[in-house]
């Protein structure tokens, strides 16, 4: 068993006893126990180490995203354009939506949730460490297989929602539509195991005294995102599952001259899809309802009604699916139906908006990074909810439907929600993570950028919209770009123009962070004067994130700690330091922690997958064997214990536990 | 599947009440993750059974459903794959005595009634390619062969975690709670069955 | 036997209260003998062989509701009795059966949209 001693306490006795057989999985292999090195990242277990290269990958795959929108901006930013021509238009703004939904923002948000949940709750990883590390390899896998269908023939060239029939054979017979049903097959392994982990970690495992009511609101929204993908994934699963079947083994879910119905795929999608849309947004809300209280000074204002809010949302997101297929012919009865289901939905919405409000209300407002981010976020959502709700109302929708509207209205909730939100992370989290502060001055430029940048870019997507320019359109043309102040080449310009104000914006980030890294010193442990539990640990953590186990009191309990109320007045005053909070704790440390140990098997059971995945579309006996591997995987994790045996660590050299032993654990 | 015994502490005998181990809600993870795992696969086979009853009567260029089916040897194998749900008990009720003998007496015997049951599967596959039923013949055909396939293959899946339980509780190699290993196969198995049980009154019983 | 998760304290019996949870976690001493689950299979094996004889018999229109009532017992039975749901925490029925209704509710107003019980 391996022990770990945060403080100098004298080696255990018992310990230091036997090292002698390694135990080995199938005999051959010793377990990957190293701390540093690249063996310490690629078999690790450690929620936060995933937490970064969830990140990491997540922000790769943005920049490729990103490369794919301006290269259709470019192809819209002349008239008779030849940037691209009309088939690598098309995969151009399949693979850039499904990047940025399944490849960025999915697994972006991933990583805040791996790195800070455990944090937040006062816990010391989450309950199933090495499926967490079998969730990274799955998106990381996955996204990669996507990605490579570019070179073997064509990526997908179907729109993101992929609708029946354009995905049959005869309408897209490169091998892209393949590779995107079975690499989102292979992310949405990632996105199910990972809901899972969350949830049994956020229900379980819970510091002492910290009841669901006094949850930190980031753990509630992604605790509520986990369960939208617990239940969304496997309906997509579905869906996939039978349009593979359709092109790869003759199926005919979707031939319509078979007397198939091509609206079953538009449900089975949208099904998952709007559920999904509030998987994207209420991670970056979570976020918001961090930031803004810790400059404002307040505590967030409402907190059980943007809890039961969120809540709200993620029940009613399964309801109103339909309004994705007004023009489809449904019925006038499910029409009205679905309309009024989503027009209810713009409340809960509403009042989160409401809350964050009226927690600016009179706060001491620190203009701060992060708090630009969120702020921004307020206003640019509500300009894209205010646009979703124009689309509730089914007739106004009929006109609006595949039109540039909608492009704009989801890039208002997507970009201006979404994206704000995860941005806000990155700079109030940067210290916590790699203990160095995002420089403000370079924060302030990619704010700004970002926010004319994409006012610029889907603002007139509003006129071009209801000027009547279809989503999708590859090419236009002066003849019908029409005249006045409303005609599509000025504001088709204006938004490509913008398109690379927004770059140049997202690039004033990736600059901050190699500035950042390269010139900063080391940041204070608590640079915001912060409310929450991940705060209340050295930055970045320890393996084991807390000395001690806190035990909890309050929402809020390391401000709690912090200050408190003058009953009379109502001021606050400070009553306690981070360093004496500190301090209290260590005295209360832990002496023997166990952490799970790092392990071989995720890394190799993900990476059969895309193996099968290859071997369907090109050789099946590759399928067979990738078939084998992951059998073999299941077989060596679930008979590897998940603490290592203290034999497979390297003997120390002078004979006390080793380091690796008493940091890895 | 893979969450079995991904997180057990080494099996050195603790017992938890001597420890003061305990989860915020006192509930075993591992448990927690199965029943969430099976509330997600409802949304999985929902789909499937779905698709198959919105396609059911598209069966052009095929016998039909009621044609087709043959309710005397499905009854047959439904019974077997409900006794094998009665098995899987006895096998977890024999874990929680810690009695390794009998566990891996029923949990071979719940295998081999899978394997029954999926053996009547395949034969009934035949029959119907055979009487022109293909995969790609028509809706019905696509439908019906995805949904009872995925079924199929999901108490094949059973019956190889089954067997490789049986295997390791014979070499001792459970890391961890093994009568809970046990317990979490069982629910995985229970929940086949209770599939089996829907799709075997709205696919082959309703339409005949 | 621990459910525990091995990332927790070896050795800290304070500071680890909980919530208030009147049970252990383990499944000591829940469920039915192994006579009770016989019982309960011979029930399940009784309303199967009902269900058969009823496809062979006219019982006219009472035939889609009793069907379907049959497989609604006979599915809640295992899943109360054979899994234990009955006798386990609310908890694990109440993540459980969110999935199952959430199912059986989008699926059907998708059919819904269909007209698929519009009579075809
Ligand atoms: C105030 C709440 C909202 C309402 C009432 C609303 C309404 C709608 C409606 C009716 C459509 C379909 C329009 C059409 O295709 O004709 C739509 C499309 C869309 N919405 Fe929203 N929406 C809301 C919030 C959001 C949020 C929060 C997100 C994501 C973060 C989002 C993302 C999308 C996306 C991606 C599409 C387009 C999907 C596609 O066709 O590719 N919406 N919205
Ligand atoms: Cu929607």
């Amino acid at each position: 068993m391996a022990i770990s001693e945060p403080n100098p306490v004298p080696a255990l006795a018992g310990s230091g006893s036997a090292y002698v057989t390694p135990s080995t999985s199938f005999g051959v292999f010793k377990r990957p126990v190293q701390s540093t090195g690249w063996r310490s990242w690629v078999f690790t277990v450690d929620h936060k180490k995933l937490g970064i290269m969830y990140g990491v990958v997540a922000m790769i795959f943005f920049i490729i995203g990103g490369v794919e929108a301006l290269l259709i901006r470019l192809q819209l930013a002349a008239p008779n354009n030849k940037v691209l021509s009309a088939g690598a238009y098309n995969q151009m703004f399949t693979m850039h939506a499904t990047t940025m939904v399944f490849l960025f923002v999915m697994p972006m948000a991933a990583a805040f949730a791996n790195y800070l949940v455990p944090l937040q709750i006062g816990a010391r990883d989450v309950a199933f460490p090495r499926l967490n590390a079998f969730g990274f390899w799955c998106f990381l896998f996955g996204g990669i297989f996507l990605n490579t269908s570019w070179f073997l023939g064509g990526a997908a060239d179907s729109g993101w929602f992929a609708y029946a029939p354009n995905t049959a054979l005869a309408f897209s017979p490169s091998h892209g539509v393949d590779f995107w049903a079975l690499g989102l097959q292979i992310t949405g392994i990632a996105s199910l195991t990972g809901a899972i982990n969350l949830i049994v970690t956020v229900l379980n495992m819970r510091a002492p005294g910290m009841s669901l009511m006094k949850m930190p609101i980031f753990t509630w929204m992604i605790l509520v995102v986990q369960f939208l993908l617990l239940f969304a994934i496997p309906v997509i699963t579905v869906a996939l599952f039978l349009l593979s079947f359709q092109r790869n083994f003759g199926a005919a879910f979707f031939s319509v001259e078979k007397g198939a119905d091509p609206l079953l795929w538009q449900h089975l999608f949208w099904i998952f899809g709007h559920p999904e849309v509030y998987i994207l947004v209420l991670p970056s809300f979570g976020i918001v309802s961090e930031v803004l209280p810790v400059f404002s000074k307040k505590p967030l204002f409402g907190y059980k009604f943007v809890v039961f809010s969120g809540a709200a949302i993620g029940f009613l997101g399964w309801g109103v699916w339909a309004h994705h297929m007004f023009a489809s012919g449904l019925g006038p009865v499910s029409v009205a139906v679905f309309s009024v289901a989503t027009m209810a939905i713009a409340l809960p919405t509403g009042v989160k908006i409401v809350n964050w409000t009226m927690t600016l209300w009179g706060g001491k407002l620190r203009f701060t990074t992060a708090m630009l981010f969120a702020v921004g976020l307020i206003i640019e959502f509500t300009i894209g909810g205010l646009s979703g709700v124009t689309h509730a109302v089914a007739p106004s929708d009929t006109q609006q439907t595949d039109t540039y509207y909608i492009v704009a209205h989801f890039h208002y909730v997507l970009f201006g929600g979404a994206v704000f939100g995860l941005f806000a992370g990155f700079y109030y989290w940067w210290p916590k993570m790699f203990a160095k502060m995002l420089n403000e001055r370079l924060g302030k430029w990619n704010f700004w950028l970002m926010v004319v940048g994409m006012n610029l870019t889907f603002g007139p997507m509003h006129i071009l919209g209801l000027q009547g320019q279809p989503r999708r359109m590859q090419v236009w043309t002066d003849f019908r770009a029409g005249e006045g102040f409303f005609n599509l080449a000025f504001w088709n310009r204006v938004a490509s123009v913008g398109s690379f104000v927004l770059a140049i914006g997202v690039l004033m980030f990736l600059i901050n962070v190699v500035y950042t890294t390269r010139t900063a010193g080391v940041a204070p442990a608590d640079p915001w004067d912060a409310r929450s539990l991940e705060w209340m640990t050295s930055s970045p953590p320890a393996e084991h994130n807390f000395d001690a186990i806190p035990t909890v009191h309050e929402l809020d309990e390391f401000f709690h700690r912090k200050y408190e109320e003058n009953e009379a007045t109502g001021e606050i005053h400070q009553v306690s330091t981070y360093e004496e909070i500190m301090a209290d704790e260590a005295t209360r440390a832990d002496k023997h922690i166990h952490l799970p140990s790092p392990s071989y098997w995720p890394i190799i059971l993900a990476l059969g997958l895309p193996l099968i995945a290859y071997g369907l579309i090109f050789a099946r006996l590759l399928a067979v064997f990738g078939a084998v591997v992951v059998l073999l995987a299941m077989f060596g994790w679930s008979m590897e214990p998940s603490v290592a045996d203290e034999s497979d660590y390297d003997p120390p050299v002078d004979g006390g536990p080793t380091k690796e032993l008493a940091t890895l654990g | 599947m893979a969450d079995v015994a991904v997180h057990t502490p080494p099996a050195d005998g603790h017992d938890d009440h001597a420890h003061g181990h305990t989860t915020s809600t006192g509930l075993s993870n591992n448990k927690l993750a199965m029943w969430m795992f099976l509330g997600s696969e409802c949304l999985l086979f929902g789909g499937l059974i779905s698709t198959y009853m919105l396609y059911r009567g598209r069966h052009e260029g095929s016998p039909t459903p009621s044609q087709l089916y043959n309710i005397p040897l499905t009854s047959i194998s439904s019974f077997v794959l409900l006794m094998s749900s009665l098995t899987m008990v006895l096998a977890v009720s024999a874990a929680q005595r810690r009695d390794d003998r009998n566990t891996m007496t029923w949990l071979t015997v719940t295998a081999l009634l899978g394997a029954t049951f999926v053996g009547a599967q395949v034969f009934e596959f035949t029959e119907f390619v055979r009487e022109g039923l293909g995969f790609t013949t028509n809706l019905f055909g696509s439908s019906f062969f995805t949904l009872t396939g995925f079924h199929g293959v999901h108490v094949t899946v059973g019956i190889i975690m089954l067997m490789a339980l049986v295997g390791m509780v014979s070499r001792s190699r459970i890391p961890g709670d093994k009568a809970e290993v046990v317990e979490m196969i069982g629910l995985y198995w229970h929940f086949v069955d209770i599939v089996w049980i829907i799709i075997f009154t709205l696919v082959y019983l309703i339409p005949s | 036997m621990s459910t525990q998760h091995a990332t927790e304290v070896a050795d800290a019996h304070e500071g680890h209260a909980h919530e208030g949870h009147a049970h252990d976690d383990g499944a000591h001493g829940h469920g039915l003998t192994d006579m009770g689950y016989v019982k309960v299979a011979l029930v399940l094996a009784l309303l199967t062989g009902l269900e058969v004889a009823l496809t062979y018999v006219d019982i006219g229109s009472l035939f889609m509701p009793v069907l379907l009532i049959l497989m609604v017992i006979k599915f809640v039975t295992v899943v109360s009795f054979f899994m234990h749901l009955r006798f386990d925490s609310k908890i694990f029925s109440w993540l459980f059966y969110s999935g199952l209704f959430l199912a059986v509710g989008v699926y059907l107003a998708a059919l819904c949209t269909f007209q698929f019980f519009a009579g075809n």
